[in-house]
């Protein structure tokens, strides 16, 4: 039974709608459900604060849900687009395209629902906080969904690029490792962005005086926490531009599809760790506002540390690719 | 293409570093994170004895740290070592 090209493209482009927003949308609901859990918790002991804290709630929960959405709509586009039909990698693009947009909705959705749940918690225990509250947990809630919008520009250089010029050997594994050097190395820096991000809002509702250096240590933990999604980003960039020769066996091309998942799954541990580290870092600094330079200190140091094995890791990735 | 038993070999084993360090990047990872992050949280609550806990906090990493050692190294052999 022969099967022609277009209809392989056809077939790829619905697979990889079917990954996008599958996988898109465990993050998403993932984060969603916890801020209402915590929203929920919290009214038990604060029924008469109702509407401030739905309204912080619902807030947070559209955030999250901007991971989702992207997902959808990446999924929209393999679905309703135009084929162009020129070489058979345009389907592995399509499949790569799904699945950058796909697993690094992951983090982002997740991630953005720790902020918004401590949000909730933080304004019923400091009411006269709210401002303060709501403004760190958009910051927060926006920066962790970086990764996501990096999976989705992978997505869009995948979908759009023309791949008419390129040789099909190694390309093919290229646009794979591409899709999943971005996607899940957002995993990690989703979530652990979306740590340091609670960990602000409920030093505020300890102490709101401390905001100048509660903010300041978020952010300098939140940046800390997204480097891995940065460097999974740069190696999908470097897959899709970097012009590698036609090949004539089958090694380049598993050479860039490990290049793809040592830096994706690289990626993952370091954003959690450091993550976690921030989420620390910053509940001390509400507590002892004093201390602040020294806690942001062994915060990054600690950090440092913990980002080791993504440096690693984008070291291999890059071997793989020069060996390519 | 042709597909010769040398170049299966290969392949495997760079796809295998690939996956070697990847997934063995997660775990250290997150291990020395939460040590990083319980430091910061001891130094919050006693400020004076940074140094010890900072010292601590580097040892137990440098400890979890090996695995993500592990892999690298099983990695570079797999690329540049085994045939």
């Amino acid at each position: 039974m022969a099967i022609d090209q277009l209809t392989w493209i056809h077939a790829a482009s619905y697979f990889g709608a079917g990954v996008s927003v599958g996988f898109g949308a465990i993050g998403a609901a993932l984060g969603e459900g916890y801020t209402a859990g915590q929203a929920s918790d919290i009214l038990s002991y604060r029924p008469r604060m109702s509407g401030e804290i739905l309204k912080t709630m619902l807030v947070g929960q559209a955030v999250a849900e901007t991971a989702g959405i992207f997902a959808l709509v990446v999924s929209m586009l393999l679905m309703f687009g135009e084929l162009k039909g020129h070489t058979l990698l345009e389907g592995w693009a399509y499949v790569g395209a799904g699945l950058s947009a796909g697993l690094s909705a992951i983090g982002s959705g997740i991630g953005a629902g720790f902020p918004a749940g401590a949000a909730c918690k933080a304004l019923a225990r400091q009411p006269s906080a709210s401002g303060q509250i709501t403004l760190n947990m958009l910051i927060g809630a926006s920066i962790t969904q970086t990764p996501c919008i990096f999976g989705l520009v992978i997505a869009f250089l995948l979908m759009f690029l023309d791949h008419s010029a390129m040789p099909y050997y190694p390309y093919w594994a290229a646009f794979l490792g591409a899709g999943l050097s971005t996607g899940l190395a957002a995993i990690g820096p989703g979530y652990g962005g979306g740590l340091v991000g609670s960990g602000a809002c409920l030093s505020l509702a300890r102490n709101p005086e401390a905001q100048r250096p509660i903010t300041t240590a978020m952010l300098v933990g939140i940046g800390t926490t997204q480097s891995t999604a940065i460097y999974g980003f740069l190696i999908s960039l470097i897959l899709i531009f970097k012009g590698f020769p036609e090949s004539t066996s089958y090694v380049p091309s598993f050479a860039l599809l490990g290049a793809g998942f040592a830096m994706g799954f690289g990626g993952i541990g370091p954003g959690i760790g450091e993550g976690i580290t921030g989420k620390y870092a910053l509940d001390q600094v509400g507590r002892v506002p004093e201390e602040a330079t020294l806690l942001t200190r062994t915060m990054l140091v600690g950090q440092a540390v913990s980002e080791s094995t993504g440096i690693y890791s984008l070291v291999v990735a890059l071997l793989l690719v020069l060996n390519a | 293409m042709e597909l010769t038993g040398a170049d299966l070999v290969r392949a495997a084993a760079l796809l295998g570093a690939g996956i070697a360090m990847g997934l063995g990047a997660i775990g250290p990872g997150v291990g020395e994170g939460y040590a990083a992050g319980k430091a910061c949280e001891a130094i919050g609550r006693r400020p004076e004895e940074a140094g010890l806990l900072t010292r601590t906090m580097l040892v137990g990493q440098a400890v979890s740290e090996s695995t993500g050692i592990y892999s690298l190294v099983v990695a570079l052999l797999l690329m540049f070592v085994v045939k």
